[in-house]
């Protein structure tokens, strides 16, 4: 599976939540706080919930940064009590038999009050953040519906005018305005989850659940499900786009688009467009301006601009597409989409029609 | 009781009573010692199964895009790895020992209900047999078909549409069968606590694991019947097709089911299940500190009550295992603060066995290590506990590595480590001999060392993105390090693990003797040899103590001085005790001064003693394995050909349990030999 970049993060994270990074070199394997130019730490952890990108994600990371504190300070006191302890109370032979003692109410009172005024302090900004990271929708918010698949995300973009864009596994957004995710699903359990947009909100069957963050910086944030959906839970991953508001205007305007026509019909990309429009592949895939209509697969009227493909587990190259379409199942355990290719499948697509296949979907632009 | 002594013959051989051998003995034993050894036995290997489910899994996971496994087999072994160490490993552990110990400790001849008992534990054997045969049918030509959509099964992707195999089926028949051993197990021991606790064991003179057992068996029976409702409803729709959690019914059409009926049933049941598995564990360590400090527990009478209060709270918590729901901010607010709650009677009691330890005469036997381990491994799996609680911060972990790892430190640092402590401190009373204590600290510091090398990296994997329940990962995401870790921590476990499983068999015949109390230890169950007699006591104790061991011994007699209730310590028994030749014996090169030896009286049969015994009995086991035919039939309900005809097997269950029943009723209360 192939590495897919990462942008560069975010300006320098505060000093208490750097503070909190100090802890990580604990284990060598961890980088700690970047600051500067470049975020060594998102960038060797690209998925990491350390870099809020989004007031949510910030007023979680700042709630979590409490507790890990005070946690730390609690066992931390603990283990030294336990050390020293151990040390002082050691059996030797000549110590006299210890003195019985069976309890001290002043002492059972003392830690019963200590333990219950961290839990006090941790309560009231616990339901402090509750709800300010639960908020009714801003009038300006931009409303996306994201749907789970099993294993894949669909995306539904209402335009004006009526019309809907419809993309898969990766979501576009502008920075700066605050964007409402409708959370749904048609089969089993899914969670949406862009660590650095937002902590997860799960997709519930018969249900609509709603997620609203604001991103900051353009940028590509990595995502992926977060509730066990069945055999191939761990290659249902995602990108969020984070686009400035102008770019984010061209993204839709194109979206919204027909697919583009292969200039030449007989060349390559035209005998794809032909093999995919009235082959198999119309069936479940939608393609908007042809003959394929169907709608259990990623929606493909743009695919050729998307970074990665099957649910962001490999970039969108056309050795991966070939790889892909001639058989699914190997590289997504479980994947609704059959092989067409290959020994035992009946009416298997050649090489060649499958590099076809690969050049008219990446000429949808 | 002892009205029916009349019935034995003068002359009866005496070893026909006290050491009935061969294997139909244990299959018709209604004795809550050996039906405790076979809990323990069979939870170990259940344990050794898991664990071995633990290491596929790791060895999958040690590297990027690995294909060790395949997706669908990841998927039902972590699945069958939390099954089998919950319902077939940790919850029967605990049960061996409060099979063999609480009746030990109240000073009791057995528990209420010998058969019931007995039945306990054999239909515990067939459900967790049951449960683990999708992981026979390759044998037999087929796919591993073991349940695999996790422990937590979250509907809908539980129902025939996603899991059109036998894998559910399994988890949801399977799990009826062990819910039932539960709940009979769980009432034969609140009875047996209530009822038969010797005269002058006042509940606040219970030995605090009796006190546990009891808080958990309530909660056992009350958990176990919210979750065999949700068990039930999602049997009825695999198998009959109700349609509670079906996403569309027979005919194709929408349901409008909810599947957040079945993720509350499941936590109802889920959390107070954690309190479940570590409950025990806390009574279990509140007798191994104080034995091994020399000390009595620091703050009895609340380590009773915050027992009583993390119980009760644990019904009011579930939820916190689901703020990604979307539950709203009122609901939210309610289980975060709850759940902190819980950290206040916690820290209560990692704060009183700090007390007992404290001014102490510390020995560092391996049980105590193991107890001491627990307190810090279960402290930092508190704390990541309450971190959990403040909920928007818990929507960033949840489902991560980091909920492994907090998980791993309640269960593995928790109830694991404990139950090791209670291992090493009560197996010299179950065998008569003691475990080897250089095997031992070499299994504890591995054990030690590599649960942490394994769990505490994971908290930094969740933190950094790392989902749970992912058969595999990128190589690019900053994973790789710490999952080797991980993989190599667990195989330090799994090494120490052997250690233990060697000492476990050899200290049973070549150990050193053990004598009636070879930690100076203070309740009853140390007042008679180690094994003790088929009777356990030959006259019930009469109780004015907490400690009633301590009480008469000078070398703690400062506890009696400090103790209100000493000064009416007298057993009954004593006077005709005597101490006999006794012999010095030494652990961890400690002397623990003279081990009596046992008298005569200890050596006679129960016949000749005059005491009245349950006889065995075969019906707990043919009525457990009707229990298991009624289950197993439903299978092959959904198996098509031939096969399909095995469902009459629920049919012969339904009858073979009548039968067994009305039997069982009228089977004598004495030894049919009579």
């Amino acid at each position: 599976m192939k590495s897919v970049t990462t942008p560069g993060g975010l300006p320098g994270a505060r000093p208490f939540r750097r503070a909190a990074l100090a802890l990580l070199p604990l284990l060598a394997a961890c980088g700690g706080g970047g600051g500067g130019g470049t975020d060594s730490h998102l960038a060797r952890y690209p998925q990491t919930t350390f870099r809020p990108a989004s007031e949510m994600a910030e007023v979680q990371m700042d709630l979590f940064n409490v507790t890990l504190w005070m946690g730390v300070a609690v066992g931390l006191l603990t283990f030294a009590a336990i050390g020293y302890i151990m040390l002082r109370y050691r059996y030797h032979p000549e110590a006299p038999e210890p003195k019985a003692v069976h309890g001290s109410t002043k002492l059972e009172i003392a830690w019963t009050l200590a333990p219950a005024l961290i839990v006090a302090i941790i309560a009231v900004l616990t339901v402090r953040a509750i709800f300010i990271t639960q908020p009714e929708p801003p009038e300006n918010a931009l409303t996306v519906r994201a749907i789970g698949k099993q294993w894949w995300w669909e995306f539904r973009y209402g335009v004006p005018g009526g019309d809907t864009v419809v993309t898969a596994n990766e979501i576009h957004v502008p920075v700066g305005t605050p964007v409402q995710v409708l959370l749904e699903t048609d089969n089993v359990l899914h969670s949406f989850w862009v660590p650095q947009m937002a902590g997860k909100r799960d997709m519930i069957t018969n249900r609509v659940n709603r997620l609203i963050f604001t991103p900051r910086e353009p940028g590509v944030y990595l995502g992926q499900c977060g509730e066990f959906c069945g055999a191939s839970h761990a290659l249902m991953r995602m990108r969020l786009i984070a686009h400035t508001p102008e770019g984010y205007a061209q993204w839709l305007e194109n979206e919204q688009r027909p697919a583009l026509e292969p200039a030449d019909s007989a060349g390559a990309v035209g005998l794809g467009k032909q093999l995919v429009t009235k082959g198999a592949c119309a069936g479940c895939h939608t393609i908007k301006g042809t003959p394929a209509i169907g709608r259990t697969a990623p929606n493909l009227t743009h695919f050729g601009r998307r970074r990665t493909l099957a649910a962001g587990i490999m970039e969108n190259n056309a050795e991966n597409l070939a790889a892909w379409v001639a058989n699914a199942p190997a590289l997504k355990p479980g994947s609704l989409m059959p092989a067409f290719s290959g020994p035992g499948v009946a009416g298997a697509l050649t090489p060649e029609q499958i590099s076809y296949i690969v050049a008219y979907l990446q000429s949808l632009q | 009781m002892a009205s029916t002594a009349t019935l034995a013959p003068p002359h009866a051989p005496a070893a026909a009573h006290a050491h009935p051998t061969g294997i139909w003995s244990w299959i018709t034993t209604v004795d809550h010692k050996r039906i405790g050894i076979l809990y323990g036995v069979t939870s170990f290997f259940f344990f050794l199964v898991a664990g071995v489910e633990a290491l596929l899994i790791r060895v999958q996971l040690a590297v990027p895009n690995n294909d060790f496994l395949s997706a669908e087999l990841y998927n039902q072994l972590f699945t069958m790895h939390a099954l089998t160490m919950i319902f077939g490993a940790l919850m029967p552990l605990t049960a061996a020992f409060f099979n063999y110990i609480v009746p030990l400790q109240i000073g009791a001849r057995d528990v209420a209900f010998p058969r019931l008992n007995a039945l306990s534990y054999w239909v515990y054997l067939f459900g967790s047999i049951f449960l683990n045969v999708g992981f026979m049918l390759p044998l037999f030509g087929g796919d591993a078909q073991a349940p695999n959509s996790g422990w937590f099964a979250y509907a809908p992707i539980t129902t025939n549409q996603f899991s059109p195999g036998f894998g559910m089926d399994f988890y949801v028949l399977g799990l009826q069968i062990l819910g039932l051993s539960s709940i009979m197990a769980s009432l034969n021991f609140i009875i047996t606590i209530v009822n038969l606790r010797a005269p002058g064991m006042r509940l606040m003179r219970m030995p605090i694991f009796t006190w546990m057992t009891l808080i958990t068996a309530v909660l056992i029976v009350t958990a176990m019947a919210v979750f065999t409702i949700a068990v039930t409803e999602l049997m009825f729709d695999r198998v009959f097709g109700t349609n509670f959690y079906n996403l569309r019914n027979a005919a194709g059409q929408v349901t409008g089911s909810d599947p957040l009926l079945w993720q509350h049933l499941f936590w109802i049941f889920g959390h107070p299940e954690v309190y479940i598995l570590i409950l025990p564990i806390m009574g279990m360590i509140s007798e191994t500190i104080p034995t091994f400090s020399r000390k009595p527990l620091f703050g009895y009478n609340v380590m009773v009550f915050s027992g009583v209060l993390i119980g009760w709270l644990g019904w009011g918590v579930w939820s916190h295992h689901m703020f990604a729901t979307g539950m709203g901010p009122i609901a939210d607010s309610f289980f975060a603060l709850s759940t902190m709650l819980i950290g206040i009677p916690t820290g209560i009691k990692v704060f009183n066995w700090l007390g007992t330890m404290w001014g102490g005469s510390i020995r560092f036997t391996t049980s105590m290590l193991f107890s001491i381990a627990f307190i810090a491994m279960f402290t930092i799996g508190g704390i990541s506990g309450v971190m959990h609680s403040a909920a928007p911060s818990d929507l960033q972990q949840t489902d991560t590595y980091f909920i492994v790892a907090h998980l791993h430190y309640v269960f593995f640092g928790g109830t694991v480590l404990g139950l090791w402590a209670g291992m090493y401190y009560w197996y010299p009373k179950v065998f008569g001999r003691l475990l080897d204590e250089r095997m031992g600290k070499a299994h504890f510091w591995l054990t030690l060392i590599g649960m942490n090398l394994t769990f505490f990296p994971m908290h930094f994997l969740g933190m950094f993105g790392m989902l749970r329940r992912t058969f595999t990962y990128a190589d690019n995401m900053g994973f790789n390090e710490m999952n080797m870790m991980a993989t190599i921590g667990a195989f330090l476990i799994a090494i120490g693990t052997l250690i233990f499983a060697v000492n476990l068999f050899t200290a049973w015949k070549r150990g050193k003797p053990a004598g009636h109390n070879p930690w100076g230890a203070a309740t009853l169950e140390w007042s008679i040899p180690s094994p003790p007699p088929v009777y356990n006591f030959h006259t019930i104790p009469v109780v004015h103590s907490r400690v009633p061991l301590w009480e008469k011994n000078p070398a703690v007699a400062d506890v009696v001085e400090h103790d209100p209730e000493s000064s009416e310590f007298a057993e009954a028994e004593d006077e005709d005790e005597g101490q006999g030749q006794g012999s010095h014996i030494a652990v961890a090169g400690v002397d623990l001064g003279e081990v009596p030896t046992p008298r005569d009286k200890n050596r006679m049969s129960a016949d000749e003693l005059g005491i009245h015994l349950p006889p065995p009995s075969y019906w707990p086991i043919v009525l457990a394995m009707g229990v298991s035919a009624v289950f197993i039939g439903l299978i092959f309900r959904r198996v098509d050909g031939p096969l399909h005809n095995l469902w009459l097997l629920t049919v012969v269950g339904v009858f073979t349990v009548i039968l067994s029943i009305y039997a069982w009723a009228f089977e004598p209360g004495h030894s049919p030999h009579h």
